[in-house]
């Protein structure tokens, strides 16, 4: 299993703006790799890039150690699921998954073999007579899928491969390519919009936006402690609520439209005077106020909008000029209208520079939970 | 209901008409040979009795088997020639980026509104320097680029999607083996659309061939045909329509062929 190291990548089509600038990273062997964005964040391009499909502008890119800037795609050693799958539509499955085996002129014999052996661990068994436009969807995603995996490529790219599935089908893939990942030990780099797929399958996620990187790191850091409101708001669902804070040294802390307090220490308050701040705090922090006694902001909401899932209830309500939700688990019955006091625990809050985008105070006493812990075994 | 088959019986009479007008000329033609002059100045439409004298004579009169095997290799050889040009030059339109590709192809292109006629006498000074007078590839050669044909490829290619290429240079195939092993199976349908279209074009060419050859050594089926209604000072029409039925046969057969094979191309083919 390799690695894959980019130093200071960047990339420009007019040889004037880079779309793609500063990318410093390196994807550890073994190591599921999430790079997720809004689309035109360069996710797509900087993939195409490590594959050799799209040249390299500036930086330096290794694989495996050795530097790869003018290496063709195939001497790369590694393999590629398109989003559109690009099967080969005048071959059989079979043909599809043993092509670049062909190619590499690997004997006929061991071809079959292979293509068995990841035709059976794909469930493609039955199909491997047919050609790709006879297959459903789900079961080209899979041909796409075993064509990858039988190259036996140490590093293995993927372009969005979930994107065209349907949403039950795309959360079984979702496992089923982390499974496999997991038992070929490779080494995976996967390019999504979706926040939940880099949340669910990444060891780590990088966050693009606009060509930069934003954030890199474990999903569950990035949700907790996200490094600017981009990535607060890109991750999580509902997006972190933010609005305009400002600051009141006199008082400790900052103030979101003059009612709800952020306490902030002596070393936050100095990193934040005299700048402009923006707080936020994540749907899921804002509780039902039921006894009264809680320590926080308390205050009385008019309820804008509600959703009801079934296992947890969605509303929205005003905060100044801004519209935040809340997200309560259970069924509550609320009404558009209703005036419910609320509970915004201090300790929740995010603040950030509102220009460089930098975290001056992270959140805290978020609840982590540990099976040791909290069950009785 | 009495709708319906009242609108079926029109669309059948309608169908019937036109398909015999447009097949009036060769059903008389089909007809006129196997009648003896008599009864073709008698103006009829049926012959008394179908007898072959009319098609013994052909042969006799002219080597139409050898003519025939001219047509044959002539217009073999261009469709094989045009498919690999074609072909390779719309690759190179289509996959293969370089500076000033699409003012090339806009040139390419552009011959298209040249008429052949005005390119033919250069043409045949150049087969004459080349000492190509009579022979097979003095008649082929000039037709094996086309700028149709390059036209109807590359619009076929630009539907291929480009992760198909990327997908397999990832595989490590190369640019030839890409173009061979995948762009050429899956264009199949336009490749026999092109391949039938040069064939019967150079089958039926009639201009060239006159020019080019002086015997008959390689001379096609066309001018075989002029031959036979010039030869004698009243031209026997029999004789002639006969060796025309014989003429279009192949043709007609590859248009059957051609046809059963456009039509499983076609509900093949579709990528999803």
């Amino acid at each position: 299993m390799k690695k894959v190291e980019l130093i200071d990548v960047s990339k420009s089509y007019d040889k004037q703006v880079d779309v793609i600038s500063n990318i410093d990273v390196t994807i550890e062997p073994g190591e599921f790799f999430v790079l997720v964005g809004p689309s035109g964040c360069g996710k797509s391009t900087m993939l195409r890039m490590i594959a050799g499909l799209e040249e390299i502008t500036g930086g330096i890119i290794e694989i495996g150690g050795k530097r790869a800037n003018h290496l063709s795609p195939d001497k790369r050693d590694l393999s590629m699921v398109f989003q559109n799958y690009a099967l080969y539509p005048h071959l059989t499955v079979q043909q599809n998954i043993t092509f670049g085996l062909d190619v590499k002129k690997v004997k006929k014999a061991v071809q079959t073999e292979r293509a068995n052996e990841v035709a059976e661990m794909l469930g493609l068994t039955d199909f491997l007579k047919r050609k790709p436009r006879e297959l459903s969807g789900g079961q080209r995603q899979r041909v796409a899928l075993a064509r990858a995996i039988v190259s036996e490529a140490p590093i293995c790219l993927m372009d969005e491969p979930l994107s065209n599935l349907d949403a039950k089908l795309r959360a079984h893939m979702r496992m089923e390519i982390r499974r496999i990942q997991r038992k070929l030990g490779i080494t995976m780099i996967y390019v999504t919009h979706d926040q939940v797929e880099a949340m669910t399958m990444g060891d780590r996620i990088m966050i693009l936006h606009e060509g930069k990187i934003q954030q890199v790191g474990k999903p569950i850091d990035i949700y907790n402690y996200p490094a600017n409101p981009f990535v607060a708001t890109f991750i999580g669902s509902p997006p972190m609520n933010i609005s305009p804070a400002r600051a009141e040294p006199t008082k400790s802390g900052v103030f979101i439209e003059d009612t709800i307090h952020v306490p902030m220490n002596e070393q936050q308050l100095v990193a934040s005077s005299a700048r402009s701040l923006l707080a936020g705090i994540r749907p899921e922090h804002i509780k039902p106020l039921v006894s009264g006694t809680e320590s926080g902001n308390r205050i009385q909401v008019e309820v804008t909008n509600v959703e009801i899932l079934g296992n947890e209830t969605v509303f929205s309500f005003q905060v100044g000029q801004r519209e935040w939700m809340a997200k309560w688990s259970g069924q509550w019955d609320i009404a558009i209208g209703d005036h419910i006091p609320i509970l915004l625990g201090a300790e929740y809050f995010c603040v950030f520079d509102e220009e460089t985008g930098e975290l001056i105070r992270k959140p805290e006493g978020l609840e982590h939970l540990s099976i040791a812990k909290e069950v009785i075994l | 209901m009495r709708d319906s088959t009242l609108k079926k019986v029109w669309i059948y009479f309608l169908l019937t008409v036109t398909s015999f007008l447009v097949f009036f000329p060769v059903l008389y033609a089909f007809m006129i040979s196997f009648m003896s002059g008599p009864e073709i100045l008698q103006g009829r439409f049926f012959p008394e009795a179908f007898n072959f004298d009319n098609y013994a004579k052909v042969f006799d009169r002219l080597p139409l088997l050898k003519y025939l095997l001219n047509s044959f290799i002539v217009s073999l050889s261009v469709m094989v020639g045009q498919l690999a040009v074609c072909s390779l030059a719309a690759y190179a339109f289509v996959f293969i980026p370089f500076k000033g590709r699409d003012l090339v192809f806009f040139l390419f292109i552009s011959t298209m509104m040249i008429p052949w006629e005005a390119t033919m006498i250069p043409n045949f000074f150049t087969i004459q320097k080349l000492d190509w007078l009579n022979t097979y590839q003095g008649m082929s050669l000039p037709f094996f680029a086309l700028a149709f044909g390059t036209f109807l490829l590359r619009q076929h290619f630009k539907t291929i999607p480009k992760e198909l290429q990327e997908a397999s240079q990832i595989a490590g195939l190369s640019r030839f083996a890409f173009f061979w092993k995948v762009i050429l199976p899956v264009s199949k349908t336009s490749l026999v659309t092109l391949g039938a279209y040069g064939f019967l074009t150079t089958w039926n060419m009639y201009l060239w061939p006159l020019l080019i050859t002086t015997n008959s050594s390689v001379r096609t089926v066309q001018i075989g045909l002029k031959q036979l209604q010039s030869q004698e000072i009243s031209t026997d029409w029999g004789v002639v329509m006969a060796g025309v039925i014989v003429v279009i046969i192949p043709t007609l057969l590859l248009l059957f062929i051609g046809q059963k094979q456009l039509q499983k191309g076609l509900s093949q083919g579709a990528l999803k």
